[in-house]
């Protein structure tokens, strides 16, 4: 268990290191060689080209730097904006709170990843309206639990005692309310990265996401395909690489969650 | 039982409606004019006025919104810009192909995942038990975009044993159907192992053994009968991930169902077509959320005796 968080941490951290330093690599992802078109690894370029002659590991990092990217603001966005609103609702309760039981109702009656594909199509792709698009789907699930975490420690002493000498409403939720409900959301938004990544390449397959020449996993492995039978390391390379970080949040969120002692939690 | 059942109806219905009106205003919200977006810049300008007659473009918004809800009701969702059809004949003639495909996904994950989780739960910390939660994780990190290639590659390309895409019996539905069902079993069989573990700790499992009843016996029909409660609410929240990720997995198969119903539509920028789509398929989501909810209330006797919630 130790080593395999240890990779996971390993294989994550690469991840970041890549997607912050990548635009100072040296790197072609749109460079056209037409004498290397589907080669194989090893034989122009380390991980091969695709089927215009681009290098595939430049590529490939350009689409680490994307899920990285999108992932962090989706995960920001819709922490932020679900927490806030999720705590304010059932801290105030009243009209506010049941005006946002209503909306979670109602989001939440839409499979998530359907919402986001409808809202991507509509908004039209691009890396901007990708992370509105996901963003619009990921708040919910954190006002959900944000507020179901504060309906439970809200009665408790100390807050009581914070009211009674007279904290206002913002300070109390900061630094009496937030504390207590921290732990599950940084499980759940630890969740929420493998989530987001998924449904960024997802989108990115079906042509609603990142468009050419910016790439994506997705993207690549949408390409790929057609080209299977004669260049498999097209549809490999960024399937391994996205199924390597996905894998590494997944282990990352278990432990978390074992650690930090989160019991009943349902993922989105 | 009635005050509950209504209780929960009443919910559905509103949630239903609001349902409706999400999707109807997130197509008013499309930036700039939506004939244009549908007909492109160059269209004829009395063309682009006979569409936003047909469309009902002219009206105020809230008309045009009590328009849509009532003819939602009535089930008419208007007509297709590219098929020239009524969209719920193209629903109609799609919906079956993505439900035998979510029904066959469903099959399979719980075929896998419940033998799985009980096998974890009884070998717990055993090599059994590391390597199926190990699958498990494995199975939910795959992409089904990725999974599905992956098969196609060893079992059509390679073997020769399923056909590459497309719906033609049988045999084309067995690699769609497990690529939809992995992350489902995955996570079913991680569910049915915890919750069966947490039950094992009970009293009237203590009892059981010291009955003497028989091993299997305790486990089957004194754990697992209880294990159920948890799985069910899972299960109903996870079978609209997989109604989502039938999408993606009908476009990788070409599987001629709502998903690829639904992502020519938006490439085709048909918008009535996507919002039939997204509008049917949220319905199921609804419809089986409320049949997990009644289901529960059947088994536990304490749901539909006590308060709800």
């Amino acid at each position: 268990m130790k080593t395999a968080i240890f990779l996971a941490l390993l294989i994550l951290s690469l991840w970041a290191i890549l997607a912050c330093v990548s635009p100072w690599l040296p790197l072609h992802p749109d460079q056209v060689v037409l004498q290397a078109i589907l080669d194989v690894p090893g034989q122009s370029y380390l991980l091969g080209a695709d089927d215009l002659g681009r290098p595939v590991l430049d590529r490939l990092l350009v689409g680490a730097k994307t899920s990285f990217w999108v992932a962090a603001g989706v995960i920001s966005l819709s922490l932020v904006s679900g927490t806030l609103l999720g705590c304010t609702a059932a801290y105030l309760g009243g009209w506010w709170d049941r005006v946002l039981v209503m909306l979670l109702d109602i989001f939440m009656a839409f499979p998530g990843i359907l919402l986001a594909i409808a809202l991507a199509g509509v908004l039209g792709p691009g890396i901007g309206n990708l992370v509105i698009a996901l963003s619009l789907v990921g708040w919910v699930g954190f006002a959900r639990l944000a507020r179901a975490q504060v309906l439970s420690v809200k009665c408790r002493e100390h807050v009581q005692a914070a009211t009674a000498l007279g904290s206002r409403t913002p300070r109390i939720i900061v630094r009496h309310l937030l504390p207590l409900i921290a732990a599950p959301l940084v499980v759940e938004a630890t969740f929420g990265v493998a989530a987001v990544v998924i449904a960024e390449s997802g989108l990115s397959f079906l042509g609603l996401g990142v468009q050419p020449p910016e790439s994506s996993w997705g993207s690549m492995i949408r390409d790929g395909v057609r080209y299977m039978l004669v260049a498999p390391h097209l549809v490999l390379a960024p399937g391994v690489a996205l199924f390597m970080v996905v894998m590494s949040v997944n282990l990352l969120g278990d432990y978390l969650r074992d650690l930090l002692d989160v019991r009943t939690l349902q993922k989105l | 039982m009635p005050a509950y059942l209504l209780s929960r109806l009443l919910t559905a219905v509103w949630v239903m409606f609001g349902v409706a009106s999400l999707v109807f205003f997130i197509l008013h919200w499309v930036p700039g004019d939506p004939v244009e977006v549908m007909l492109g810049e160059s269209a004829a300008v009395a063309d682009r006025e006979a569409l936003r007659q047909a469309l009902g473009l002219n009206l105020p918004v809230v008309e045009q919104w009590t328009r849509f809800l009532t003819n939602t009701l009535r089930w008419d969702l208007g007509e297709s810009l590219y098929y020239q059809q009524a969209v719920s004949s193209l629903l109609a003639q799609r919906f079956a192909a993505t439900l035998e495909l979510a029904a066959a996904a469903f099959l399979i994950a719980v075929l896998i995942a419940l033998p799985t989780g009980i096998l974890a739960a009884a070998r717990r910390g055993r090599a059994a038990d590391l390597t199926a939660m190990g699958f498990s994780l494995l199975g939910v990190s795959i992409p089904n975009f990725w999974l599905g290639p992956l098969l196609v590659l060893a079992f059509s390309l390679g073997l020769g044993w399923f056909p590459v895409s497309g719906r033609s019996g049988l045999l084309s539905l067995v690699l769609p159907a497990i690529t939809l069902g992995t992350g489902l079993a995955a996570i079913l069989s991680r569910m049915v192992r915890s919750s069966l573990l947490e039950v094992m700790n009970e009293d009237f499992i203590r009892t059981a053994r010291a009955k003497g009843l028989p091993s299997w016996t305790v486990w089957l029909r004194h754990g697992m009968r209880n294990a159920w409660l948890p799985i069910l609410t899972l299960l109903g929240i996870q079978l609209g991930a997989l109604l989502g990720g039938a999408v993606i997995t009908e476009t990788v198969f070409n599987w001629p169902g709502l998903g690829t119903l639904l992502v020519e539509s938006i490439q085709r920028r048909d918008y009535p077509v996507v919002q039939g789509c997204v509008l049917l398929i949220s319905l199921c989501y609804v419809a089986i959320n409320l049949l997990t909810d009644l289901l529960y209330a059947r088994i536990d006797p304490r749901i539909r005796l006590g308060q709800p919630e």
